[in-house]
């Protein structure tokens, strides 16, 4: 339905604009006229197209919404007295019923009778709201035209007019990045809110227990959950220290080499690689993780335990001969392998900005190249290298796909890298994409784990961008 | 230097005196600090080249043998006493063909019929749809043999492309000693042929490793990322405009600007979270559609395009703008007529990269649906579909082994697309890219 109003949409502006042009020329006979045919033509397509688009995205952004509530409004006693899970489940019914399908569902002897008449309304206000929206769009259209058409004269100064709204349209543009991160303020702090009024805040935030099981019966064995998130911190900590350790040396050295030894060729060869290294998908990283990493070091390790079995190390080796392929050294460290390229990039920027006079000062006391970079260089470039590092670990904090595919689902609070871990993002998809109880502590746990998530990466990365500005300007 | 002069001068007087040796045993540890450190930066390199090659290697090693698959043809005795006439869809074709194999391969079945099921095992449910629609479409061929042409079972498949070998113990493996004898058998007399997996490319996806193909998922992010483009660039491209051309410098322009540079940094999990709760719990857009998918993936490459854009506009030189307007243009048909064409390239080329990206992000997906099993094409936005990147995170998932070498397949297919389009980028900055 949309598509057809959004062609009619557009069949109306383009008529608008040789309607605009037409009379612009038609007007403006005999006169000098300010602005040029085709910008009165424009000028009528943005007041005829502009306030019917708004009518439309308004009318399909509240559409269901509005629907839900004159649905629940004039539901029958029956209906209105279910709970609001089955309640939607029956007005979702009667939606099908309404379009002449079948009901997903049996519903018992009250509400079975009701169901084809509430489909019968459904269908009504479906109709009447999409088709309000079309008329509404249509009015507005209809209204601008009436205004524009009357005010097309040789002396209206048409262009500068048509100009003010492309500004408005491209203020418009940028705003959508102010307004995508309200929305996600919004959206993570409502249903984070929701959720702490269930779990208080500081059982959240120090509880040591997390087991998110919600029964969906009040009888069932273990129906409490505990939502402690310290054992997910520490795993996403854990996690993210062993892929710094991997990514930090490595991509640190190699941006040594390449912007203070290697030839140009070399450079031109290997920074491509590394390049290619940062474009894989992080879903093909889990992917190696999980099939090639993973089951490679749980034979390893448990091949170090069957050699130690039986000797002094014998506790120790019995431990080792039972790894599993899921531990959180897997995951850090393919982690760490996506993070060199990240790591190596920003660092060989914030080298290659210390200024060349320092390094000649060093050569000239007669000091070799690795002693330059050494006392020197790092020294100078250490402010940006830590903002380049913090950007690293910001991304292994949010780094989702890789630890859901390798890491594991068990919530240990643990240190040690052999083990099962769990982290922040596994628990955020886990819990959203198993069965869904809307409103359940369950679901909303996963907003108070993206908050807390958005909220710690907002603040490294506003730290490390500071420090990384403020070296920047340092030797500016 | 100092270091080499003082050497020089204790050399001319007293010949190798101890102050002498020491400073050169100095000296010799210097340089071969210097060598370790240089060293040490050439294996960082090494290491993480080698690790390119080992990610690469792996998955191309696993998913090659994806590429071909095998094709059983038996000629079918269609069993007029077996088959219903009026509803072929009935019969138990692949109990027909199994039983009738069994005995061309002269095996005689026991009781239970056990053997004829082990053949069965063999065989995909393609065969009976197959069968069923040749009898179907054609009702005379009943009572007559006909040569039937289908897939083999996904775990046939796995022992002929040598994943199942006869050196594991016999009940830890899903193909028995006796159905490899009988597969390799067929091999021999030609009914089973080794070719393309065309498949692969031109069916959705299935619950049967043997039946299921990538189109659905390419198809879907295709779809998604048609919206995502279509929403993403203009609006960057706009926002981009506004703040390079256009923008005062004050509070609400440098409110945007820090704006943008965080969003660029915010996890991709988080953009899943906001689409879930914006488009899908309050505007109750469909769930796992092309149309949520490419809206959340929109203001995820937003800003991306719009760093990219700004660098490009930055590159054209100001004498343009001046000469424009020294024309008389206003500043719009300043940037519309001429800044804007001039960094054309440079904004081509941000936007196919974070296309690019895009294409490959598989975070957000799962938190609005697209974890679902969906078979078939898709052919509209508003309808759940699969993607390719979350369709290699639900196949990594399945237990069958043979949608292991399908993930790595599917992998190698979402990689070269992911070239395609940065080589375009590339070509598209070597071709049209201007200096000034």
């Amino acid at each position: 339905m949309i598509w057809i109003f959004l062609l009619l949409l557009i069949a109306f502006a383009v008529l608008a604009y040789v309607a605009g042009r037409a009379l612009a020329v038609r007007r403006s006979r005999g006169a000098k006229s300010h602005s040029r045919p085709g910008q009165h033509g424009l000028y009528a397509l943005s007041w005829v197209g502009a306030p019917a688009l708004a009518m439309l995205i308004a009318a399909s952004v509240f559409s269901t919404s509005i629907e839900q509530q004159m649905m629940r409004a004039g539901a029958p006693d029956s209906v209105a007295q279910l709970e609001p899970f089955r309640r939607e489940a029956f007005f979702a019914d009667a939606r099908l019923v309404g379009a002449g399908q079948e009901a997903r569902q049996i519903w018992p002897a009250p509400y079975a009778e009701d169901l084809p008449a509430e489909g019968r309304r459904a269908h009504r206000i479906a109709a009447t709201l999409n088709w309000g929206g079309g008329v509404a769009a249509l009015i507005a259209a209809v209204l601008g035209g009436l205004f524009v058409f009357t005010r097309i004269r040789p002396d209206l100064r048409a262009r500068n007019k048509v100009e003010g709204w492309i500004t408005g349209v491209l203020f418009a543009c940028s705003a959508v990045a102010v307004l995508t991160t309200l929305g996600i303020i919004f959206s993570l702090v409502i249903d984070s809110l929701r959720f702490f009024s269930m779990v208080p805040i500081t059982e959240f935030l120090f509880g040591t227990k997390w087991s998110p099981q919600i029964a969906i019966r009040a009888d069932q064995v273990g129906s409490s959950g505990a939502f402690g998130a310290v054992p997910l911190f520490a795993g996403t900590f854990l996690i993210m220290a062993i892929a710094m350790a991997v990514a930090a040396p490595i991509g640190l050295f190699s941006a040594v080499y390449l912007s203070e030894y290697s030839g140009k060729k070399t450079r031109a060869m290997v920074k491509p690689a590394l390049e290619v290294l940062a474009g894989v998908p992080t879903v093909v990283y889990g992917f190696f993780a999980a099939l090639t990493v993973g089951p490679a070091l749980r034979v390893f390790f448990n091949g170090i335990g069957d050699m130690l079995i039986g000797g002094p190390l014998n506790g120790l080796g019995i431990y080792l001969s039972l790894v599993q392929n899921q531990m959180a050294l897997v995951a850090g460290a393919v982690m760490g392998i996506m993070l060199i390229p990240f790591v190596s990039s920003l660092s060989d920027d914030i080298l290659n900005a210390v200024p060349q006079s320092l390094r000649d000062g060093s050569y000239a006391m007669g000091a070799t190249k690795s002693e330059t970079i050494k006392k020197v260089l790092l020294p100078a470039a250490l402010p940006g290298v830590a903002g380049a590092l913090l950007l690293a670990v910001s991304r292994a904090i949010g780094e989702t796909m890789i630890v859901t595919m390798a890491a594991g689902l068990a919530a240990k609070l643990t240190l040690n890298p052999l083990e099962t871990v769990t982290t922040v993002t596994v628990q955020i998809v886990t819990l959203l994409t198993g069965d869904q109880e809307f409103n359940s502590p369950k679901t909303l746990a996963a907003f108070g784990l993206g908050l807390t998530l958005f909220v710690v990466t907002l603040l490294l990365n506003i730290v490390a961008m500071r420090i990384v500005q403020a070296y920047r300007e340092q030797y500016d | 230097m100092t270091d080499a002069a003082q050497n020089l001068t204790e050399q001319g007087t007293t010949g190798v005196s101890p102050r002498t040796q020491r400073l050169k045993a100095r000296l010799r540890a210097r340089y071969a600090r210097e060598t370790r450190f240089r060293w040490y930066g050439r294996a960082a390199i090494g290491v993480a080249l080698a690790f390119l090659v080992i990610l690469l290697g792996s998955i191309i090693t696993q998913g090659y043998t994806a590429f071909y698959a095998h094709t059983v043809t038996l000629p079918v005795y269609m069993d007029p006493a077996r088959i219903d006439r009026s509803y072929p869809q009935g019969a138990n074709f692949e109990q027909i063909v199994a039983e009738q194999q069994i005995r061309r391969l002269s095996v005689q079945d026991d009781e239970q019929g056990t053997k004829a099921s082990a053949m069965k095992a063999l065989l995909s449910s393609e065969l009976k749809f197959q069968a069923a629609k040749m009898i179907a479409r054609q009702p005379g061929l009943l009572g007559q043999t006909v040569p039937v042409a289908a897939p083999l079972s996904d775990d046939a498949e796995m022992y002929l492309k040598g994943k199942i070998t006869r050196d594991q113990p016999e009940d830890q493996r899903r193909v028995s000693n006796a159905q490899m004898d009988w597969l390799d058998r067929m091999k021999a007399s030609g009914a089973v042929r080794a070719h393309f997996n065309a498949a692969l490319f031109t069916k959705g996806d299935s619950t049967q490793p043997e039946l299921a193909g990538l189109l659905g998922a390419v198809v879907g992010s295709a779809l998604m990322l048609m919206v995502t483009a279509l929403i993403a660039i203009p609006v960057g491209v706009g926002a981009a405009v506004w703040l390079e051309e256009y923008s005062p410098r004050n509070r609400i322009t440098a409110i945007i600007e820090v704006n943008i540079n965080n969003l660029a940094a915010v996890p991709s999990i988080v953009y899943g979270l906001l689409g879930l709760a914006l488009f899908i719990n309050f505007m109750h857009l469909p769930r796992a559609s092309p149309l949520v998918g490419g809206l959340v993936l929109a203001l995820m490459a937003l800003p991306t395009i719009i760093i990219a854009t700004r660098s490009s506009l930055k590159a054209v030189p100001p004498s343009i703008r001046e000469a424009a307007l020294a024309m008389g243009a206003s500043r719009t048909q300043t940037v519309f007529g001429h800044v804007l064409p001039l960094a054309m390239p440079g904004v081509m080329t941000g936007a196919i990269i974070s296309m690019a990206h895009a294409l490959g992000e598989t975070a957000p997906l799962l938190l609005i649906g697209m974890i679902s099993f969906v078979p078939g094409v898709p052919h509209a936005i508003d309808e759940p579909v699969g993607a390719l990147p979350s369709l290699i995170y639900i196949w990594e998932n399945a237990s069958e082994r043979a949608f292991h070498e399908r993930t790595a397949a599917a992998i190698l297919v979402l990689l070269a697309f992911m070239i395609v389009m940065n080589a375009a980028a590339v070509l598209l900055r070597r071709r049209f890219e201007r200096r000034w």
